[in-house]
């Protein structure tokens, strides 16, 4: 599906590859629209993050080609996604381990 | 000591490898990317205590959002993301004229992304909406404001590279510029990919 050429044998992904992750991006648009009208309590917000979660990955893998970048490249690429979670994590355990007078 | 021998390397007194120079900037590139995250980071955390907080008031008062606009411009941002990772592979070919059709249907596209958002705050604004409204509102107008200005700066980056491509200054030789401006376009895609279902699809 995609293919290696260049004398430095870098990378090019395919036309091809790339409108399959676009349908694949546009399905999985029309089913968080869809979700979103049932009622499943707080399992709505679980399945929306999820859905954008699979998104999210398919662009950074093949849209930002992180798939096939060097291992370095995806420290620098995960290493904010770990900051992120604490600051996330850590806010919301602070917050609502908080006992108010 | 670094920083000296790139300046160096640009005054072409010690001419750097090009596949270091392309890797290197790449990796600058995903640096800049991860504290854009934690930019974001700060507001996406300020929604998660305050949605937890006060569930109701999310529920309530994001039915004051257009929906149908949310879903267009998810659609037209996602799309734009195609053509310029289409942009990329082009110009990798070698496919200069191609390259540069595709930044600009990019470019199109985050304009038209622009134009509904106008619309959506002009909207709330009738409706006498502002970012003091509400906590949720306040939010909203800040994350998707501030998604909005790199919406921007991607559009003058890409309009440059654009340019730049039409003249034929990349080629299957050097591309770096164009994948960097794709990385940032792509990134703005990806926080909107989030953004769209925390704030337009509450329950």
């Amino acid at each position: 599906m995609s293919e290696h050429s260049h004398s430095e044998g870098r990378h090019i992904t395919s036309y091809t590859t790339y409108f399959i992750v676009w349908v694949v991006l546009m399905i999985l648009t029309a089913v968080t629209v869809y979700v979103s009208y049932l009622d499943f309590g707080t399992f709505n917000i679980v399945i929306a993050m999820v859905v954008a979660s699979i998104k999210a990955t398919a662009v950074a893998l093949f849209f930002m080609h992180l798939k096939f970048e060097d291992s370095i490249t995806w420290l620098f690429a995960l290493f904010p996604l770990g900051l992120l979670f604490l600051l996330i994590g850590m806010t919301i355990v602070d917050t609502f381990t908080r006992i108010l007078l | 000591m670094e920083q000296a021998n790139i300046e160096e390397s640009h005054g072409h007194l010690h001419p750097m490898d090009p596949e270091v120079e392309y890797s290197s900037s790449k990796l600058g590139m995903w640096l800049f990317l991860g504290t854009e995250i934690m930019l974001f980071g700060g507001l996406f955390a300020a929604y998660a205590i305050f949605r937890a907080k006060y569930p109701e008031m999310f529920l309530e008062q994001h039915q004051e959002l257009n929906r149908e606009m949310g879903a267009v411009n998810t659609c037209i941002l996602i799309f734009s993301s195609l053509t310029m990772a289409t942009a990329v592979t082009a110009v990798q070919k070698g496919r200069k004229m191609m390259a540069g059709i595709f930044i600009l249907i990019t470019i199109i596209c985050g304009l038209g992304f622009g134009v509904v958002k106008y619309f959506e705050y002009g909207a709330k604004f009738s409706h006498h909406i502002y970012p003091d409204t509400s906590i949720f509102f306040s939010l909203y107008f800040m994350m998707t404001g501030l998604h909005m200005l790199h919406v921007f700066i991607g559009l003058v980056v890409l309009g440059v590279i654009m340019v730049l491509t039409f003249k034929g200054k990349f080629n299957e030789k050097y591309s770096t510029p164009v994948e960097l401006g794709g990385l940032y376009w792509h990134l703005v895609d990806l926080i909107w990919i989030y953004l769209f279902p925390l704030l337009y699809l509450v329950g």
